[in-house]
């Protein structure tokens, strides 16, 4: 075990995998001999090279669709969008190609990629460097979605992203590269659509995704020192395929659903899985679902602002215990 | 009768030159025909409502398709535009695998999944036809990018009009071929009208992709697209640099469709006689006196078109009694274990 970033299990994980497989390829804007913006790629050029760990321009469609290419043809390519903002402007591939390609051609191409990208708020950004946008992601059939909150999910899943056959979209968290977690030795592979019950509870499940985990933990323990309200956390981890076995059973045995989306209010991840729970789970269901987001709007800059509209563990456990009306 | 030369001058050293060879000629006189008569056949087809959805025909853009697959060697990709049944045909896919596709039967090429603007055969090597405009000259550099990794000597080709020129895909996508140096070959078929709108009209420049050559270092080169000879000639010479590693060639060749942009298009906003004059410059047309002047005979010319015809008739009354896709399809490939799974 070692302590390690989150931001450092980001490049033990891509080592890992070009360590591995000499058809793992590295692509991006500044991620080579700079090491990345956010220095999650730090050392990758001088561990692997300069035909393995490319510097591309500023040209989001030419980074998806050679990675892409490159796929198609017997590559296994990790690509960088440096935010997950700049989705909209590549968005083409991530919608209509890598998606569709298989289906498209009868089962004939295949698209084994990996889309790494800066996902999420927190960083002071302001309205186009900081938006959760795994959930225009999850909306499309024939992509996977996943999205880590600690250092070994974040190997693991990388790891599992890179060895799946169908193209992922990986979502880091901006804001939890730095925090820091302990880390088995040795190597790391998880596996694609698992949840995992982070803190088992019986009052309450509540589901979060990224940055919003460590927050319903923070949650979760006040609302046990304060109310002696026992919740469980469910860290969602991957969108697609979505693991409604394990979130299905935390609702069945604690009988109440809240989700902590980081997202905007409309189209938002948990109202999926609440209008799963309401199909298949209702009856276990003792009160509404309850969703915890950011309001619909574009996020403001400023820090005191953006503090405001983000679910935060107070907005949590608050939430929770007004809805179990302790 | 104007001779070939009057019709359709042709760049210095491309004249009667004999470097090509008559099989090689009789090939893509072959090849021209194919496309000919299933563009035709599928345009026919519309007007008894057994193609369905849409379809973009290459109808007069023959000898574009012919010259490059005729350079082609066996492991080379094509990337083609919606506009892709003649590129498909070209690299020897079955004119029934194609005409059932865009009849919507389960003998088509994706049994009916993708459609005519997606016609796809990567046995052929003919990695896919892309309906986004521009999308695909990226994903070509990547399977360049691959070659270029694994030291493989296979070029990627991608095709596509005039109208892609004025996208941001294709200018990120020179710079990133020419600064990677990418055995990748960009080959626009300029046929004058981007959709409905003549291309001049909403382009800076004369010639919408050669034009734009410079800004990536690359040569300018704009070739007479309705002669087999002289496309094939520009391709081989931009295969050799690619697959010397010297980096990828953007060529433009001049050529015209004879039906409108899409079924749904009649092609009225084209100006009296312009038809006329480019049917006079018909490619096939030319090939066909091209073979003559070398000598092959009239009756072997004849025996290729009757081959031909048979082919495309036997193909369509194939599709016509193919049976409709399955349901049971509907919901396979779209992940890579075959199904559609989204959730456990």
């Amino acid at each position: 075990m070692a302590e390690l970033t989150y931001r450092d299990a980001v490049i033990r994980g891509i080592a890992q995998e070009m360590e591995r497989d000499p058809d793992v390829v590295f692509l991006g804007e500044d991620v080579a001999k700079a090491g990345g913006v956010f220095k999650a790629t730090v050392g990758l050029y001088e561990q692997f090279g300069p035909l393995r760990v490319r510097d591309t321009p500023i040209s989001e469609q030419a980074i998806l669709g050679a990675a892409m290419g490159a796929a198609m043809t017997g590559l296994k390519p990790i690509a960088e969008i440096m935010f997950s903002d700049f989705f909209a402007v590549c968005f083409d591939y991530i919608a209509n190609e890598f998606p569709k390609s298989r289906y498209m051609s009868n089962g004939q191409v295949k698209c084994p990629l990996v889309v790494r990208t800066g996902n999420g708020a927190g960083s002071r950004f302001g309205a186009q460097h900081s938006q959760s946008v795994e959930n225009w992601c999850m909306m499309i059939p024939g992509l996977k979605v996943v999205a880590p909150s600690t250092p070994t999910d974040v190997i693991g899943l990388l790891a599992a992203a890179v060895r799946d056959p169908d193209p992922v979209i990986f979502c880091e968290h901006k804001s939890l590269y730095a925090t820091k977690g302990e880390v088995p030795d040795g190597e790391i592979v998880d596996t694609l659509g698992t949840a995992k019950i982070v803190r088992p509870g019986k009052d309450a499940t509540i589901l979060a995704l990224a940055l919003m985990v460590p927050r319903a933990l923070e949650a979760a323990e006040r609302l046990k020192a304060d109310h002696g309200i026992d919740a469980e956390v469910v860290d969602v981890r991957s969108l697609v395929p979505l693991d409604t076995q394990t979130i299905l059973g935390s609702v069945a045995r604690t009988h109440r659903l809240f989700t902590v989306e980081e997202n905007p209010r409309l189209c938002g991840w948990g109202a999926e899985i609440v209008s799963i729970a309401a199909d298949e789970v209702f009856y276990d269901l003792d009160g509404p679902p309850v969703r915890i987001t950011t309001p619909h709007i574009p996020l403001p800059a400023a820090d005191i602002l953006e503090d405001i509209v983000l679910p935060t563990p107070d907005r949590i456990a608050e939430t929770v215990r007004r809805s179990l009306g302790s | 009768m104007a001779t070939i030369k009057d019709r359709a001058p042709t760049p210095a050293g491309s004249g009667l030159n004999d470097d090509i060879g008559e099989a090689k000629r009789r090939e893509m006189y072959r090849t021209q025909v194919v496309i000919r008569e299933a563009e035709q056949r599928a345009f026919d087809l519309f007007l008894q409502n057994l193609v369905k959805g849409t379809s973009h025909l290459s109808l007069g853009q023959e000898a574009v398709a012919a010259g490059f697959a005729g350079a082609m060697q066996k492991g080379d990709l094509s990337f083609c535009t919606y506009r892709g049944h003649a590129h498909t045909l070209a690299r020897g896919v079955s004119v029934e695998k194609v005409l059932g596709e865009l009849m919507q039967r389960d003998n088509g090429l994706m049994r009916g999944k993708g459609g005519s603007m997606h016609l796809t055969s990567v046995e052929h090597g003919v990695m896919g036809s892309y309906a986004i405009i521009g999308a695909h000259l990226p994903i070509a550099c990547g399977a360049a990018w691959r070659a270029q990794y694994k030291g493989a000597k296979d070029v990627s080709v991608c095709f596509f009009g005039d109208g892609t020129t004025n996208i941001g895909a294709f200018h990120e996508a020179l710079n990133f071929a020419a600064i990677w140096k990418l055995p990748v070959v960009f080959v626009c078929e300029n046929n004058l009208y981007m959709e409905y709108t003549p291309i001049g009209e909403v382009t800076a420049v004369a010639h919408p992709a050669a034009d734009r050559a410079a800004s990536y270092g690359l040569e300018r080169i704009v070739i007479d697209g309705n002669d087999a000879d002289v496309v094939y000639r520009t391709a081989q010479a931009a295969f050799d640099k690619a697959r010397a590693g010297k980096g990828p060639s953007l060529i433009e060749c001049l050529t015209y469709r004879h039906s409108g942009h899409s079924r749904a298009d009649p092609a009225k906003y084209r100006p009296e006689g312009e038809l006329d004059r480019w049917k006079l410059r018909d490619p096939i047309k030319i090939y066909r006196e091209r073979l003559l002047q070398f000598g092959v005979a009239e009756n072997v010319i004849k025996s290729i078109d009757t081959e031909v015809r048979k082919i495309v008739d036997d193909a369509t009354e194939a599709c016509k009694v193919a049976p409709n896709p399955p349901a049971e399809i509907i919901t396979k490939d779209v992940y890579a274990d075959g199904g559609w799974a989204w959730r456990n």
